[in-house]
């Protein structure tokens, strides 16, 4: 590879902006990649990563700036141009039909006529050529995360592209099927495809990309050679100062069990839902107790089953407290000490529309008296509330109590988070608690979580994120396929024991019985 | 001609204009738009069909304009619901409204004049082998090429297809279009060979069955057929039973149809594998990219 000679450039971006009304999602962005390399696009959540490969892949147009290939300008309409040059995007959702079948999806994508039986062949062929097994007569909808990227991977491989945009594509996988996404790319990027890695995992970036370009506030901050810098160094420049790192104090000896699992079972809901099976679990006052796995195992339905959002077949099967609650409805778990934060904050956790003191009273009016006065509102009441929780968990508003949906991500989920901390609940189960939030709201939600918990509540989170998991979980459980593992001591197990439970529990099983023997 | 040829041929062509109406809003759902304005584009081509007819004397021509006002009724909804993004619920269902009154008024003068009929093909409704060519070529279109995929992917994920550089509004709106074209020829086939006359709301929630077809259909062509099948001899049953002055109120039998509507759409989402599977996860929301 040579050095940074204009023409060696496979793509240019130059002095990009952008502009949504009156936020500049880019600010004068400049991007150089060059032929064969892997390389990095770094920032938090809202730096304008997903705005500059979506302006890259034709979906969006500059308000100002160039974009040169092999050093010619090139005005780029549409996703159909950007294919045409030879640019492919693995999207970090997925751009996927549920209904068709994985050789549907791909015909999608292809220019042209199609035929399903010789389409299905050549998907065939480079599946097993790249290692990525797939079988074409699939319907998407039925068919696992990893699964489903394959198919991205395969679509785009297909029509031989120079450069190759992925969009946080380790968010989803397993630890094992990321390794062998990395392979892949290795092994692309030798084959003279560039790929251009928008991540915010910093090991991987530094594993598997020659340079990185950091973004923060839209704005380009660094450009550097991620091998020659260090996990703290890259986190700092991404979000401009120190993170802060949770401190625990050492676990209380094991309390009394305040939330028990016994034998839950829930029939799928649905052709792409999951059935959970068998699912026990006791967790005790004191401890954070983590559920990890990958998405679509049944962490949606687990946490449906634990609020009451969808009741159990036996009142035995879920015990809070001591109490007996599996056919009883969100409020009176509720009034029972349980609180729940779900994954969507916007429309689950939250309705958007409604100011955030609404909101209150909507998760709240039966646990706190105060808030309803024989069925009127208490507004001041609610105000009062919401009013402390925004103090306590810093978040940031534009206007005094303004309507859920003007928060960004990370500050409503503070929000989130923080309205049902502020009960001191004596159990709380939350799903997916920092999905999409920046480093540093992501440190106060956990740090919280924790402080929580060795208060003497019962803690259970529900996540997709490892590092996450290890840094607050006193013990760990996986799910998979509807299916919870026993909980086991968070220093007993590695990412790569955790990924193994992921595939499937009875492999872990006879390895523990080759242990034993 | 015996009496049970008699009784199928009346079945047949009490079917047909529901076959036609649910094959085109079909279509159009498969595309992820929910066009309840069905009821209003079929009284709109009855009305049209017949005016044209009568006033031209020939039959085809009605037929011609019948598809036409289908399809300009369409295009106003597609207006209103594609591209000024209008709540296609509250769009559909004054669509109905408009097409009523409007049909009304304009065929005020055609009440009670002969109209033309369009000429039968040994002894059927030329529409009637029409609407099974429809079928099957619907049917091929959606299963079997590029265009039909490209429809049930715009109807499955809106913001994929979007994403992979597909024209979302463009095709919505030719399927829009296609609907309003299988409505006004539904109602083009009543009021120029089922009775070759106006009289007004002379559709009598025709459309509305044919909405409820769709989901009895579970979306799939061939389907359609049976529904539209079973609707029209129940409707007919309705009309021969008064003959035998069982002593059941008349209003009774003549509502069995719409009872019928209601316990397959009920019987039908009693069983969710049914109705989700393929229906369209898109159906009814509307599309904004953000640019």
């Amino acid at each position: 590879m040579t050095d940074n000679g204009g023409k060696n450039h496979l793509l240019e971006a130059l002095h990009i902006v952008k502009t949504f009304g009156s936020l500049r999602a880019n600010d004068d962005v400049s991007l150089f990649v060059r032929p064969s390399e892997i390389h990095a696009l770094l920032g938090e959540n809202g730096a304008g990563k997903s705005t500059l490969v979506k302006i890259i892949y034709g979906a969006l147009q500059p308000t100002a700036g160039e974009l040169r290939w092999h050093g010619a300008p090139v005005t780029i309409a549409s996703p159909a141009a950007a294919r045409k040059l030879g640019i492919g995007m693995v999207f970090q959702h997925f751009s996927l039909f549920e209904a068709l079948s994985v050789a549907e999806n791909i015909a999608l994508a292809l220019p042209g006529a199609f035929d399903i039986a010789a389409l299905s062949q050549k998907i065939s062929r480079i599946s097993k050529e790249y290692g990525l097994p797939l079988e074409p007569s699939a319907i998407v909808g039925d068919l696992s995360v990893g699964e489903r990227q394959r198919i991205e991977i395969i679509r785009c491989l297909l029509q031989e592209p120079k450069l190759l945009i992925m969009d946080e594509p380790t968010a989803v996988l397993t630890p094992q099927e990321a390794d062998q996404l990395f392979l892949v790319l290795e092994r692309l990027a030798k084959e003279s495809c560039s790929i251009l890695y928008i991540s915010h995992r910093l090991e991987e970036v530094k594993r598997l990309c020659q340079s990185a370009t950091i973004l923060r506030q839209g704005k380009v901050v660094a450009c550097v050679d991620p091998r020659q810098e260090t996990a703290a160094s890259l986190a700092r420049l991404m979000v401009g100062g120190d993170i802060h790192v949770v401190r625990a104090k050492a676990k209380p000896q094991s309390g009394k069990p305040r939330l028990v699992l016994d034998k839950v079972a829930l029939k799928q809901d649905g052709p792409f839902g999951v059935s959970l099976r068998d699912i026990s679990l006791a967790v005790a006052g004191g401890e954070v107790v983590a559920i990890a796995g990958v998405a679509g195992n049944g962490q949606s339905e687990l946490f449906d089953a634990i609020s009451g959002e969808k009741l159990l077949a036996r009142e035995e099967a879920l015990v809070i407290d001591g109490k007996p609650c599996g056919r009883r409805g969100i409020t009176e778990r509720r009034k029972m000490g349980a609180a729940f934060v779900p994954e969507e904050r916007l429309g689950h956790g939250a309705v958007p529309a409604f100011r955030l003191s609404e909101n209150v009273i909507l998760t709240r009016y039966a646990s706190d008296k105060n808030l309803t006065k024989s069925g009127t509102i208490g507004r001041d009441a609610a105000l009062g509330v919401s009013e402390r929780v925004i103090k306590s968990f810093d978040v940031r508003k534009g206007k005094p109590d303004p309507e859920a949906r003007a928060l960004s991500g990370g500050n409503l989920q503070k929000f989130v988070v923080g309205r049902e901390l502020d009960r001191n609940p004596a159990v709380l189960v939350v799903n997916q608690p920092t999905w999409g939030v920046d480093a540093g709201a992501a440190a106060t939600i956990r740090q919280a979580l924790v402080d929580l918990a060795r208060a003497g509540a019962a803690v259970l989170v529900i996540s997709q994120d490892l590092d996450e998991i290890f840094e607050i979980a006193d013990r760990i459980a996986v799910i998979s396929r509807g299916q919870l593992s026993e909980a086991y001591p968070a220093s007993d197990l590695t990412a790569e024991k955790i990924g193994l439970l992921m595939a499937g529990e009875h492999e872990v099983r006879e390895e523990r019985h080759a242990a034993r023997a | 001609m015996d009496a049970t040829t008699a009784v199928f041929l009346t079945i047949v062509t009490a079917a047909t204009p529901l076959l036609l109406a649910a094959l085109g809003e079909l279509v159009t759902e498969r595309s992820g738009v929910l066009n309840l304005g069905v009821e209003g584009m079929m009284v709109m081509g009855a009305v049209a069909g017949f005016g044209a007819g009568f006033l031209s004397g020939n039959p085809y021509i009605g037929i011609f304009a019948a598809i036409l006002a289908g399809m300009a009724m369409a295009l106003l909804f597609g207006l209103l619901t594609l591209t000024l993004v209008t709540n296609q619920v509250a769009t559909g269902l004054s669509l109905t409204l408009l097409g009523l009154g409007l049909s009304g008024l304009l065929g005020e003068s055609f009440v009670g004049e002969p109209g033309v009929r369009l000429p039968k093909w040994l002894g059927i409704d030329i529409l009637i082998p029409v609407s099974f060519i429809l079928v099957a070529a619907v049917s091929y279109v959606l299963f079997r090429t590029k265009i039909g995929l490209v429809i049930r992917a715009v109807g499955d994920s809106h913001a994929s297809a979007h994403a992979l550089g597909y024209r979302v509004t463009l095709v919505r709106y030719a399927c829009v279009l296609f609907g309003g074209a299988c409505s006004g020829l539904a109602g083009g086939y009543l009021s120029l060979a089922y009775t070759p006359q106006w009289v007004e709301n002379m559709t009598a929630g025709r459309g509305w069955i044919a909405l409820a077809l769709v989901v009895f259909s579970s979306w799939l062509p061939w389907r359609l057929v049976v529904g539209a099948y079973l609707f029209g001899a129940i409707s007919i049953l309705a009309y021969t039973v008064q003959t035998f002055a069982l002593g059941i109120p008349s209003q009774l039998l003549l509502s069995l149809p719409y009872i019928a509507t209601i316990l397959a759409l009920v019987l039908i989402s009693a069983s969710r594998r049914l109705t989700r599977s393929n229906a369209p996860a898109c159906l009814g929301q509307p599309f904004v990219p953000d640019r």
